[in-house]
């Protein structure tokens, strides 16, 4: 499974949504996510790929971690990866 | 109904193990907050903490005592001590029947569930110590202080997060105002700076890595504090015909629940229970001057505790003085009311309004006076204490000057 289809997956479960409806243009809050939706993906994240994501729920737009859309947090989540697994 | 006043005050925290030292710092604005100190501390993210330190167990208690209290009873029973002796009570014959203690707390004894939880499943024993249930349950630190003390009365614990003080103490004003006890010993206690208390902090994602920063437009979250707050309410009749000093009387509480979102606080909930406060203690939003915010330095808290503020108190809202202390001690979660209720009563009883440090950038969403960073002279005769839980459940007390 790719990083993008395993995020989608994960976004999908959260907004109880068919995996077909995501995309990367859609914003995890016109997908029906809130702020608790938001932290409980990403521990879903962090448990999936093995990583620590760097967020804070009393400043989410200003962390390293782009949450600004699907595709951004596909490709957050991908130079993560490759960051965190380099550094083993 | 009765009036009840206030006429012992206890505590240990991270700014101060008794009253004095915890006054003290509160008016040089100092801060408690410093590197958390505990075991595996290197597998957190989270790394600061208002810890107690120096805190020597065995220099207050023998062994068989330890065995028996967790932290968060040790100290409740060291906050209690300094406020029953300052008191001046003694408790038997018919005193004894009619003295209680209702304390706050939210997790109880957490420290001996996670050192208990590692002996079975990390380091695989299969024997845990005789008395892990009588030290971890919630109530132990109220029935320590029952039978530290030979209060007879009502006993109990409530826990509603990080309320929890605030309900106890609120119970503990109600109680006597109807007659159902003429002194109660109350407060709260908190102790969940352990790796697994921490841990589960963490994960909620809304912790401060540097700083609580209250009211502040870069603020980035709550740093947890432990220790206890611990009061004696009396029946003012009681303590005017024994002559003792009088530290404040409590005029007002009020409690509500929001009935919306497990974590996300309401200003509507909020407000209720300030309005409330007020309307129970029959003061009009003028003659507030000061307020002992939630304030816990997370985005959403602040600026919905603002929101409230304004909308209970109108015009006045600009100018009362709303500080937090939470900025010096930090969240002691259950235990928090009760030590933030020292600044109250420093405000009515010394003229000081403890300051909101760590301020640096105005929140326009937070534009009250928040007393920035030092501490201010100015006299006052009522005042309120803030306290929001997750769960939805507000407490504010309401406090008179003697």
């Amino acid at each position: 499974m790719s990083v993008k289809d395993e995020v989608y997956r994960i976004v999908a479960e959260q907004a109880v949504i068919d995996v077909a409806d995501v995309s990367d243009d859609k914003t995890l809050e016109a997908l029906g996510i809130d702020s608790l939706g938001l932290v409980e993906s990403i521990f879903a994240i962090e448990e999936a790929f093995d990583i620590t994501v760097p967020f804070n729920a009393n400043e989410p737009t200003s962390s390293d971690f782009d949450i600004s859309s699907v595709g951004a947090i596909v490709r957050a989540v991908e130079s993560l990866v490759a960051e965190q697994k380099a550094a083993r | 109904m009765r009036r009840v006043v206030i006429t012992g005050a206890g505590t240990i925290n991270a700014l101060g193990h008794n009253v004095p030292d915890t006054l003290e710092a509160m008016r040089e604005g100092r801060c408690g907050i410093s590197d958390l100190d505990i075991r595996d501390v290197e597998r957190l993210q989270i790394r600061i903490a208002g810890q107690v330190h120096d805190w020597d167990a065995e220099a207050q208690f023998n062994r068989q005592q330890i065995a028996l209290y967790d932290r968060f009873t040790q100290f409740t029973l060291l906050a209690a001590k300094e406020a029953i002796t300052q008191s001046g009570l003694e408790f038997g014959g018919q005193l004894a029947a009619e003295a209680g203690v209702v304390l706050g707390t939210a997790g109880g004894g957490v420290n001996t569930w996670d050192e208990n939880y590692r002996a079975v499943y990390e380091d695989g024993k299969n024997r845990v110590h005789p008395f892990v249930v009588p030290k971890l349950m919630n109530n132990a630190a109220a029935s320590h202080v029952s039978i530290e003390w030979n209060l007879k009365g009502p006993a109990f614990t409530v826990a509603t997060a990080c309320a929890s003080s605030n309900h106890a103490m609120g119970l503990a004003f109600q109680m006597i105002r109807a007659g159902g006890a003429r002194v109660m010993v109350t407060g709260g206690s908190e102790s969940m700076l352990c790796f697994g208390g921490v841990k589960a902090w963490e994960g909620l994602r809304v912790m401060s890595r540097d700083a609580c920063r209250p009211f502040s437009l870069n603020r980035n979250g709550m740093v947890q504090g432990e220790g206890a707050g611990v009061f004696v309410f009396e029946d003012y009749e009681h303590a005017r015909a024994r002559g003792a000093d009088i530290l404040a009387e409590v005029v007002g509480f009020a409690m509500t629940s929001d009935a919306a979102d497990i974590v996300m606080p309401s200003k509507q909930g909020a407000e209720r229970a300030i309005s409330g406060a007020m309307r129970d203690a029959g003061l009009a939003p003028t003659d507030v001057g000061y307020i002992n915010a939630h304030g816990t330095g997370t985005a959403a808290n602040d600026k919905t505790e603002c929101a409230a503020v304004a909308d209970a108190f109108g015009a006045h809202a600009d100018r009362l003085m709303i500080s937090s202390t939470k900025s010096m001690h930090g969240h002691l979660i259950g235990g928090t009311g009760a030590v933030e209720l020292l600044a109250c009563i420093m405000a009515l009883r010394e003229g000081v309004i403890a300051p909101t440090i760590g301020y640096e950038e105005p929140d326009p969403e937070c534009a009250l006076d928040v007393v920035p960073n030092t501490a201010r002279e100015a006299k006052v005769g009522a005042v309120l204490s803030n306290a929001f839980a997750f769960g939805g459940l507000n407490a504010v007390l309401a406090l008179k000057r003697a």
